[in-house]
């Protein structure tokens, strides 16, 4: 249940609360990606605009970039993906987020798609 | 026309072109614009020769050189003459070994998986690191490699490079920096016992990325690298260990051990014939923490679906075939045979038959060096060396050896070959001794010596 | 994200038991015999070799000798003959069979080549002999690089790139230095989309920014959005000819034109050299710059991954920046080497060195040795029958196998397929290891990108009519299985050494050398 989770069409979601907005992907992708191997988690510290590279999840056969869905300064990552990278398959959407961003510019959140949106645009893919 | 290697008859032709429905092989190469189709063979080329005819015009051109055997021979400077054991090439020969490819279907290549793990292994342990990969192309481009390796995990572009580093090493370092950008900061060694270190660990700051320093150095010499990894490490800066000797590492302690984070080296010494330059075998270990950023394959343990252990090429997202143009290095093939070669000698020396080995190699080096720098007009540049020094000669270094090699003596490899264009080096000569080596050879060497600079 | 899905099942599932031979008590099967690690089987103490008694010296290895221990096990001569006998007897080899890796051009390897290559006047001589010494290795050099040039139809070659992927860095830093002497800061390379990943990676290696070019559905480069992009920022265009879905370009010629009218250069990954070697010289194309991969073409070993070689042919624009050392033949007959020493009065232009030594002389005496049993006559002949067995492949299978580009002319070298009308949940890789349990080395698979799960065939010119015969009948009954929805296709290889391998486990866990079990025990 949640009261603010936002996605987009990267197949990212976003819970926000505050100004702190969590990021992961989407059980959708884990699933198309097949099994994670790795996640390269940015910096804390580091500021991104929407659109940047922000982190690459890698399957055995291929790395995919995960782009900033929003801008904003990174205040925490994720390092039980460290060791356990199959967090990212088991659990996408809740233990296998991958930062926390301090958002810079909360009107980013408009115009992105809720849950059932989501769902209806996976299912037209 | 009945070739020799290729097995299709007339017969077999026109009825496969029926098969495909063309009447003729020319309707295959349809797509080939008519401008660019050559109606005939190209001219000026010969046809096609016997086994025998070819076997003989190789020999010929083989009789032409004078080979390391023929000769008492000295030259080192980055490839060395060592006795291969008759098993290392018979075994490399198996054909499974010889013609098989990079191992990228693991169930019909644990073979070539098993030794690349155990060959990682070796390496690793060797020069005194956490991990090694399955090769590079030779020490001078795994010497680039970690230099740009350095770069992406220091985010710095400035890097040292030792004065006793190989010249051809610096100049290949130098031509990619050319288009790359990289900052390297290099001057030519000085004819003294004592390395640049100093200099070195002065001149390392916040901007560089790494230090990067042979050991033994190109002139022979060996000293701790203990302080110029300490000062590297307190402003963030890797050190990075080049190794073209690695025989060396059965008497001297590891690079590793010693705080390099990054080890890289020419692994001919090891198995692998002097070829006239290559192929080689690039050697490249790091610190565990840095797996990621390396280049080239890495070989890891794995388990089948029936629950036995077995052997995969692992973590390949840094590499070009998946990561394109955000890969760690564009290499792809690598040095595979010669790592085997290095593999089985390795494991017929084991570490008693290694140790026994650098051992005789030192000795016969000090045997050697203490011979030489008593003919008149010689004069010994090394305090501490393992199996290789340099000489100041009274007279012109590459006149001497050009006469020597008249002589029938391969004796050295002068610093005016390696140092062109610095003339106050002229005069240095570099010898290297390794077990082939017999007590009359150092004789006829120290004879012909006296000889040219009489 | 981006969505890349080649995450194709990478852990197997687990074989049921009742699909296992039973147990041996040494875990060998009758000529199939394990073998353990050397770290498992070996001591410190064991050696294979012997030493000459060393004679007593004052030590002068200062404070530096070597006192920890090494961890390097040995072996005795006929246990190394055994462990490295029973390893190799686990993997495929052209040797064995056929070996239809696509892009890979597994040919025979002639054993004359390996006999030459050991005449110790070419395996035991120093790089830096004085050269009155090495007339006759340097004369290798030469007469291979004259081959070279006039089978190009190029200009110069560069003997010293060390395999494929170090030549392209040879062909775009000879370019850069060429665009850099007039002036010009390019910063921009084009890349089809369907190329060897080694083109991106090298052009970004050397700094330069890379960008895609679409492809027509036909399976070529796409002639109009390239002449689009062409502009004053680009500074080369990267093709591979015959291209990767195993095609010739046949806009070639009107590619480099315009490339080259718009201040640009043509690099060709000559990687595909054997399907037209003899047949069509690249430099009749328009070509700058084509490095040739002496272990696919010219049949130098591959020896489980490398070494390779990769002579750079060079066009009239291009040659004088080529890498150092050169060989010269001067005119009494005699090669003379330009380096760094004289490198200023006689190729002021070179952009430098990019290799310790001369390149990989143990293949350049292979490669002669290959080129000179064909000659001109039988390496035509070479290209015209590497064509011929992979357009029989590719119309002996195209009916029980999708060939997206079937319909796009003759295949040259190499014939492609994808996974199309395969059962739901089956996929190239159970064709591939389904080949395997037939007893051929799988095909490439995955790739090219530009394809679905794309399976590209390349039998080579080596392959008799009967072998590729008995190839079309294991891959035609595996399309078959596979499009039957054989379930037990899923589990293949069963006769291998091993079964599939889970490189989930290896690349979560990476393992990457051996760590003593006690020692391990000990440090948790």
């Amino acid at each position: 249940m949640h009261m603010s989770r936002y996605f987009t069409d990267e197949h990212e979601w976003i819970d926000v609360e505050g100004d702190i907005a969590t990021v992961g992907i989407t059980d959708y992708a884990q699933e198309q990606l097949g099994d994670i191997v790795f996640v390269e988690l940015p910096a804390e510290g580091t500021t991104f605009e929407k659109g940047d590279d922000a982190a690459v999840v890698e399957s055995v056969k291929a790395a995919s970039d995960v782009y900033a869905p929003i801008s904003g300064e990174v205040v925490e990552t994720n390092s039980a993906l460290e060791d356990e990278p199959a967090l990212v398959n088991s659990d996408a959407e809740e233990d296998g987020w991958f930062f926390k961003l301090r958002l810079t510019d909360a009107s980013e959140l408009e115009g992105l798609m809720n849950e059932a949106a989501y769902k209806k645009f996976v299912a037209s893919l | 026309m009945k070739l020799r290697y290729l097995p299709l008859t007339d017969s077999d032709r026109q009825a496969m072109l029926a098969t495909i429905g063309v009447t003729s092989i020319d309707d295959l190469f349809v797509d080939v614009p008519a401008e660019a189709r050559l109606a005939g063979t190209i001219p000026d080329l010969p046809d096609h020769a016997s086994e025998m005819a070819v076997e003989r015009h190789m020999a010929a051109l083989a009789r032409k050189n004078l080979s390391a055997g023929e000769a008492p021979f000295f030259l080192g400077a980055g490839a060395y003459k060592h006795h291969v054991p008759a098993s290392v090439d018979h075994l490399i020969q198996r054909g499974e070994f010889l013609t098989a490819y990079t191992p990228y279907q693991p169930e019909i290549a644990q073979g070539t998986l098993q030794v690349l793990f155990e060959f990682q292994t070796q390496v690793a342990r060797l020069l005194g690191c956490d991990v090694a990969n399955a090769s590079m192309y030779d020490g001078s481009t795994a010497c680039w490699e970690a230099i740009v390796m350095a770069r992406r995990i220091t985010k710095r572009g400035k890097a040292l490079l030792s004065s006793g580093l190989h010249p051809h090493y610096v100049s290949v370092a130098q031509t990619m920096a050319k288009f790359t950008g990289d900052d390297l900061a290099y001057e030519t060694p000085e004819l003294d016992s004592k390395t640049d270190s100093q200099k070195l660990i002065a001149a390392i700051d916040k901007d560089t990325s790494c230090v990067v320093v042979q050991y033994p150095d190109i002139l022979g010499r060996i000293e701790d690298l203990t302080a110029l990894a300490d000062a590297a490490h307190a402003v963030g800066a890797l050190l990075v260990a080049v190794v073209t000797e690695p025989v060396a590492l059965g008497a001297i302690k590891s690079p590793g051990a010693m705080g390099a984070d990054i080890v890289v080296g020419e692994g001919q010494s090891i198995g692998v014939g002097l070829q006239f330059g290559g192929p080689y075998l690039g050697l490249f270990a790091c610190k565990q923490k840095y797996v990621r950023q390396m280049p080239g394959r890495l070989c890891g343990e794995t388990v089948d679906a029936a629950g036995k252990r077995g052997f995969v090429l692992t973590l390949s997202t840094r590499e070009q075939h998946i990561r394109r143009e955000k890969a760690t290095s564009n290499i792809c093939t690598n040095s595979g045979l010669c790592a085997l070669a290095f593999s089985i000698h390795m494991t017929l020396l084991g570490e008693k038959g290694l140790r026994d080995l650098a051992t005789l190699n030192h000795a016969l080096a000090v045997q050697a060096a203490n011979r030489l720098a008593n003919v008149p007009g010689v004069t010994l540049v090394n305090d501490a060396f393992f199996n290789e020094f340099t000489l100041v000669l009274s007279k012109d270094a590459r006149d001497v050896t050009r006469s020597l090699a008249d002589k029938g003596v391969l004796g050295g490899v002068s610093l005016g070959r390696l140092f062109p264009h610095a003339p106050q080096l002229g005069q240095g000569l570099v010898v290297a001794v390794t077990e082939t080596v017999t007590a009359e050879d150092i004789e006829a060497f120290a004879a012909a010596l006296t000889e040219e600079l009489a | 994200m981006t969505m890349l899905k080649e995450g194709r099942p990478t852990a197997p599932t687990p074989v049921e038991e009742a699909h296992m031979a039973p147990a041996t008590a040494t875990g060998n099967r009758a000529l199939m015999l394990e073998e353990k690690l050397i770290f498992e089987i070996g001591s410190t103490d064991t050696t294979g070799v012997d030493f000459a008694v060393s004679p007593a010296v004052d030590s002068r290895l200062g404070n530096l000798a070597r006192t920890d221990a090494i961890g390097l096990p040995g072996l005795s001569e006929q246990e190394t003959v055994r462990h490295y006998t029973r390893l190799s007897r686990q993997n495929y080899a052209i040797d064995l069979g056929l070996f239809p890796l696509g892009s890979c051009t597994m040919k025979h390897n002639p054993r004359l080549n390996e006999k030459v290559a050991r005449m110790p006047g070419f395996a035991d001589i120093h790089p830096l002999q004085p050269q009155s010494t090495v007339q006759g290795a340097l004369g290798v050099i030469n007469e291979l690089a004259v081959w070279l040039i006039k089978l190009t139809g190029m200009h110069g070659v560069a003997m010293t790139p060390k395999a494929g992927a170090h030549g392209e860095l040879c062909g775009l830093l000879c370019i850069r230095a060429a665009l850099e002497a007039r002036g010009d800061a390019r910063q921009v390379v084009l890349v089809p989309e369907s190329a060897h990943g080694t083109n991106p990676a090298t052009a970004a290696f050397c700094g330069y920014k890379v960008e895609d070019i679409p492809a027509t559905p036909d399976g070529r480069v796409d002639l109009e959005a390239l002449k689009a992009r062409l502009g004053p920022d680009v500074a080369a265009v990267m093709i591979t000819n015959p291209n990767t879905c195993g095609l010739f370009e046949r806009d070639m010629k009107v590619i480099s034109d315009a490339v080259h009218a718009a201040g640009a250069f043509v690099y060709c990954d000559g990687a595909n050299f054997n399907a037209i070697v003899g047949r069509v010289r690249p430099g009749d194309l328009g070509v700058d710059a084509m490095h040739i991969n002496l272990h696919k073409t010219f049949s130098t070993p591959h020896g489980g991954g490398g070494p390779g070689s990769g002579p750079v042919v060079l066009s009239e624009a291009l040659a004088p920046f080529g890498p150092l050392p050169y060989t010269a033949r001067m005119e009494d007959g005699s090669i003379h080497l330009i380096e760094e020493e004289n490198v200023g009065a006689e190729m002021p232009q070179s952009f430098g060195r990019m290799s310790a030594f001369h390149g990989q002389m143990g293949m350049f005496t292979r490669a002669l040795a290959y080129i000179l049993s064909h000659g001109a006559d039988g390496l035509r002949q070479v290209a015209e029958d590497a064509v011929l067995n992979a357009n029989y492949v590719l119309r002996s299978l195209d009916d029980v196998l999708d060939a997206p580009f079937g319909a796009s002319g003759p295949c040259m070298h190499e014939a492609l397929f994808s996974d199309k009308g395969l059962a739901e949940g089956f996929t190239t890789l159970d064709i591939a290891k389904g080949l395997i349990d037939e007893g051929f080395h799988p095909m490439t698979m995955y790739f090219p990108l530009v394809v679905h799960g794309a399976m590209l065939v390349e039998p080579t010119e080596t392959e008799s009519k009967a072998a590729l015969d008995q190839f079309i009948l294991a891959l035609r009954s595996l399309a078959e299985r596979a499009k039957a929805g054989d379930e037990a296709l899923k589990g293949a290889p069963y006769h291998a050494p091993r079964r599939r391998l889970d490189e989930t486990l290896a690349a979560r866990k990476p393992v990457l050398s051996w760590i003593d079990p006690d020692l391990a025990e000990a440090a948790e």
